[in-house]
C-alpha cells in the first residue's frame, strides 16, 4: 500500500522521546539517528512506526525497519519523507509497508518498481526465499 | 569460472530493464539529475569530464574470452575504440552516450556480465587475486567466497544507500596481490585445523585519511561468513558518519570508535544476525567452487624453455610466474608500454588478448589491480608463440614490477574529480627509465600516481607515490615514498614541497640514484627506505 | 568573462552557451554577464544541459578561453590522445591547455 496522505482519524505519531516518556501513545517518529531498538521493549502496543527519511541519500532507516521486524514487530511500518520510488521496493524488502513520500509517486511507477525483481539474492525481512534457498530446496 | 543459471540471468535482466525504464525516466524529465544520479551511479556511469563514463564489474577480475571479445565489441560500438582497466579489476569507457547505456547493459547481461555497484555508495565489485587458482603459494582458490560476497552483495536492501562507497577484497595467499589491508574489508582465507575460514581485516582504505584494515576477527567459519558481513556493515550504516563526505567512509568509523569498541559492536550485532538465518548451506558454496575447479592441466609438460631468443626470454625473466603445476606459467600481460597510458588497450589488443587466452589459457583472462592482464594458466610450451603475438600488438613490454609498470588514475585528462593530470606524468617517467637496463637494476619498484586525494591510482601504497594537486590553477605533484600495498602493507610519507610536471620527475631520479647508493645486498627500493628512513632521500632530492 | 558550460543530456558532450544555442565549440562562447544564473535555470529545466555552471574566462584572440585548466582540458579533450580531442590536426593544441 502507498499513502500519500495520512488517513483520516490517525493518531498523530509522536517523538522517541515523547513515546519513551508518556506510555499511552499507540504511533512513533523514528528520526535517522534515533535508535529503532529503544522500541523493542514496546512493540506490542505499537500500531505505528514512522521511520524518517528527511533526504533519501540517508540510509540509515533501512537498518531501523530490519531491527524492528527481527524483533517481532507486526504493526504499520511507514515509510516518511524523501522517499523516491527507485528505493520502495528496497525498503519494502526490510520490512516497511507503507509509504508517505512528501512528492507524490506516480502510482504506475510504484506497481511496476514492486514488481520488477523476480527473486531476491539475500534474506531480508519481507519473507522473501532467497535464490540459495531456492536453488536447494 | 562462475556459470549464470536462470536466477543470475533473470536478475541482470530485471536490472536492465530497470535501468531501461529509469533512463527513460530522465530523457523525459520525469525524474532531475540530482534522482538520476544516485542511480546511474549504482550502473557504473559518471558524468566526467568530456562525456558519461561507464565502468563495467569485472567480478574478482575474472573473465572468459566470449566476455572479453564483447568488451572490445562495446568498445568499437559504443565508444572511441578502446578502453580503461582500473585498480579495481574493472574496465571503463570514456565516451558513452547516456541513450546507449540501456543497449551497452543489455549486451553485458547477454555474456553474464553487467555494470551493477560499480559505483554510489553502496556494496562495489569484489576484488581479488589476480593468481587465484593459478598461484603455488595460495591454500585455495578465493573467489568462490568472493562470489558468494558478490550474490549476497547484489541489490542489497539495506546497504544500497551507506554513508558510503564500500570496497571488498578477498585473497588466500599469505602474499597479498590486491592491496586487501587498504579495503573497507580486506577478508583473507586461512586455514585452522584443516578447515577454511576468513580473517576479517576492516576499515582500511586510500583517500584523503589512509588507514591500514585493523584485524576484526582471526577467523569467521565459511558458515558465519555473510553474517558477519552484514554485521560489520550494519553497525557502519547505522553509525557511519552522514555529517560529511570526507568522513563518512567506515575507516573514519573504527579510527574514531576504536578497533576494540567496532568489534565488540560487531559482535554484538552478529549475535543477533545469525539468528536469522541468512547464511547459505554448505551445498550452495559446494554449486560455486565446483564451476571454480582448477582446468585440467598435464603435469607431465614439458617445463624446459627455449631461451634463444634473448628478447624473448627476457620477457620471460620478468612478465612470467610460476604456477601451482609444473610445466605450466601465468604470463602477465604488460598494459604499460613506454609512453603508453596505464591501463588502456584497444578493441583489437583485447580482441587478441582474447584470442590468446581462448587458444593457449583454458578460456580465462585475469585483470589486475595494477592495471594489467593474466593468462592464468598457460604451458610453457606455448611461451614462445605467446610472446610473438603480445609482442606484434604491442603488448610485450617486460617491465611487470618495474618503475615503468605505473598506475595511474585517468586524472584530469579525464576525471571530474581530478587536480591534476596522471598520464603525462606516467608517460614522462617511463621516457626518463627507458632503458630496461637501468630499470632492472632499480628492481622491483611500485610507482603510483593520483590525480587528486581521492587516491584511485593508490599513491598512499606506491614504493614512491606521487599526488597530483592544484597549487592556484596550476598543477602541482607532491612526492611520497614508503608505501606498499602488499603484505608488508605500509603507507607512504610525502618528502616536502611539490613539484611541477618536469621536476617530479627529476625528483623521482635523484630518490632513484640515492636508492642505488645507499642499498645493502638484496634490499628492494621500499626495503632500504626504511632502513635509511626519509633524511637521506630528502637531502638528495631538496639539496 | 563568464562562460556557460555543461554536458549534454544525452549524448554526455560538453558544450558551451552560444547566446541562443549549445555548442560544442568553445570558440562559439558566449559572456553571458550577470545571466548566468537565469539562462542555467531555464536551459536545465528545459533538458537543453546536464549539469551546467559558470565559469570565468577571458578574451583572447583565439577566443574564450576558460580561467580553469580543467575547462580548458574539458575544452579540447584528453591531452594525452590528441587524435580524440577537437582539434586533432593541431599538434599545438595541447598547449592552449596549459
Amino acid at each position: 500500500m502507498v499513502e500519500h496522505l495520512h488517513s483520516d482519524g490517525e493518531e498523530p505519531c509522536v517523538t522517541l522521546d515523547a513515546f519513551l516518556s508518556q506510555s499511552n501513545a499507540t504511533a512513533v517518529r523514528l528520526e535517522p539517528d534515533e535508535d529503532a531498538r529503544a522500541l523493542i521493549p514496546h512493540l506490542d502496543r505499537l500500531a505505528l512506526i514512522e521511520v524518517a527519511f528527511p533526504k533519501f541519500r540517508d540510509g540509515r532507516g533501512y537498518s531501523s525497519a530490519r531491527i524492528l521486524r527481527e524483533a517481532g514487530y507486526t504493526g504499520e511500518l511507514r515509510a516518511q519523507g524523501d522517499v523516491l520510488v527507485d528505493q520502495i521496493a528496497y525498503m519494502k524488502r526490510c520490512g516497511f509497508d507503507t509509504f508517505a513520500p512528501e512528492k507524490p509517486l506516480n502510482p504506475a511507477d510504484v506497481e511496476a518498481a514492486l514488481t520488477r525483481w523476480p527473486e531476491h539474492y539475500q534474506g531480508a525481512a519481507d519473507g522473501a526465499v532467497p535464490i540459495w534457498k531456492l536453488r536447494h530446496g | 569460472m562462475y556459470k549464470y543459471d536462470e536466477y543470475d540471468h533473470a536478475m541482470v535482466a530485471a536490472r536492465v530493464a530497470e535501468f531501461s525504464d529509469q533512463v527513460k525516466r530522465r530523457l523525459a524529465g520525469e525524474i532531475t539529475e540530482d534522482q538520476f544520479k544516485p542511480l546511474r551511479l549504482m550502473n557504473g556511469l559518471y558524468l566526467q569530464l568530456h562525456a558519461y563514463m561507464l565502468r563495467v564489474a569485472v567480478p574478482y577480475g575474472t573473465l572468459d574470452s566470449r566476455q572479453m571479445r564483447m568488451l572490445a565489441h562495446i568498445a568499437r560500438k559504443y565508444d572511441r575504440d578502446y578502453g580503461h582497466f582500473t585498480t579495481r579489476q574493472n574496465i571503463q569507457y570514456n565516451w558513452i552516450k547516456l541513450e546507449d547505456a540501456p543497449a551497452i547493459l543489455a549486451d553485458l547481461a547477454s555474456v553474464e556480465m553487467h555494470a551493477i555497484q560499480t559505483s554510489g555508495n553502496c556494496i562495489r565489485n569484489i576484488s581479488s587475486d589476480q593468481w587465484a587458482g593459478a598461484a603455488a603459494d595460495e591454500i585455495t582458490d578465493p573467489r568462490p567466497w568472493a562470489e558468494l560476497l558478490r550474490q549476497w552483495s547484489s541489490f542489497h536492501p539495506e546497504f544500497s544507500y551507506l554513508p558510503r562507497k564500500f570496497k571488498i577484497a578477498v585473497i588466500a595467499a599469505d602474499e597479498d596481490r590486491a592491496a586487501m589491508r587498504l579495503h573497507d574489508i580486506g577478508i583473507q582465507i586461512v586455514e585452522r585445523d584443516g578447515v577454511h575460514g576468513a580473517a576479517f581485516y576492516v576499515g582500511g582504505g586510500m583517500g584523503r585519511t589512509p588507514m591500514i584494515a585493523p584485524l576484526i576477527k582471526e577467523f569467521v567459519p565459511l558458515e558465519d561468513m555473510l553474517s558477519y558481513a552484514e554485521a560489520c556493515l550494519r553497525v557502519y550504516n547505522r553509525y557511519g558518519r552522514r555529517d560529511n563526505i570526507y568522513k563518512a567512509r567506515i575507516k573514519i568509523l573504527i579510527h574514531e570508535l576504536g578497533a576494540d569498541e567496532y568489534r565488540r559492536q560487531v559482535e554484538e550485532e552478529f549475535a543477533h544476525v545469525k539468528s536469522l538465518g541468512i547464511d547459505p548451506p554448505k551445498a550452495e558454496f559446494d554449486r560455486i567452487a565446483k564451476q571454480f575447479a582448477p582446468p585440467a592441466l598435464d603435469a607431465s609438460a614439458p617445463d624446459a624453455i627455449d631461451r634463444s631468443d634473448p628478447d624473448f626470454a627476457v620477457w620471460v625473466d620478468q612478465n612470467v610466474a610460476a604456477h601451482k603445476v609444473a610445466g605450466h606459467a601465468i604470463v602477465n600481460i604488460s598494459l604499460k608500454p613506454i609512453g603508453g597510458i596505464p591501463g588502456d588497450a584497444s578493441s583489437a589488443q583485447i580482441d587478441l588478448m582474447a584470442d590468446l587466452a581462448e587458444q593457449y589459457s583454458h578460456d580465462e583472462l585475469r585483470v589486475t589491480h595494477a592495471q594489467n592482464i593474466v593468462l592464468p594458466h598457460v604451458r610453457k610450451a606455448d611461451l614462445y608463440a605467446i610472446w610473438q603475438a603480445l609482442d606484434a600488438a604491442g603488448l610485450a613490454t617486460p617491465n611487470l614490477d618495474l618503475i615503468s609498470d605505473i598506475i595511474a588514475c585517468p586524472g584530469l585528462d579525464y576525471c571530474s574529480l581530478a587536480n591534476a593530470r596522471s598520464i603525462p606524468v606516467a608517460q614522462k617517467i617511463a621516457a626518463r627509465f627507458s632503458d630496461l637496463g637501468r630499470q632492472k637494476e632499480l628492481g622491483e619498484l611500485k610507482l603510483k600516481i593520483s590525480g587528486c586525494i581521492n587516491a584511485c591510482g593508490h599513491h598512499h601504497a606506491g614504493h614512491i607515490g606521487i599526488l597530483g594537486v592544484d597549487r592556484k590553477g596550476t598543477e602541482n605533484y607532491q612526492l611520497l615514498l614508503g608505501g606498499s600495498g602488499a603484505e608488508d602493507v605500509s603507507l607512504g610519507t610525502i618528502t616536502g614541497p611539490g613539484f611541477d610536471e618536469d621536476g617530479i620527475v627529476d625528483a623521482i631520479e635523484r630518490v632513484t640514484d640515492r636508492y642505488l647508493a645507499e642499498r645493502a645486498e638484496g634490499e628492494r627500493f621500499v626495503d632500504t627506505f626504511r632502513r635509511v628512513g626519509m633524511a637521506p632521500f630528502k637531502e638528495a632530492i631538496y639539496g | 568573462m563568464k562562460l556557460l558550460t555543461g554536458n549534454d543530456l544525452k549524448t554526455g558532450f560538453v558544450t558551451w552557451w552560444t547566446g541562443s544555442d549549445w555548442s560544442i565549440h568553445i570558440e562559439d562562447a558566449a559572456d553571458v554577464g550577470e545571466h548566468g544564473e537565469a539562462i542555467l535555470a531555464v536551459e536545465e529545466a528545459a533538458r537543453r544541459v546536464n549539469a551546467p555552471y559558470i565559469i570565468a574566462g577571458e578574451k583572447t584572440a583565439d577566443g574564450p578561453r576558460p580561467a580553469h585548466i580543467k575547462d580548458r582540458i574539458r575544452a579540447l579533450g584528453p591531452t594525452v590522445r590528441p587524435d580524440l580531442t577537437l582539434k586533432p590536426a593541431d599538434p599545438a593544441a595541447g598547449d592552449w591547455v596549459i
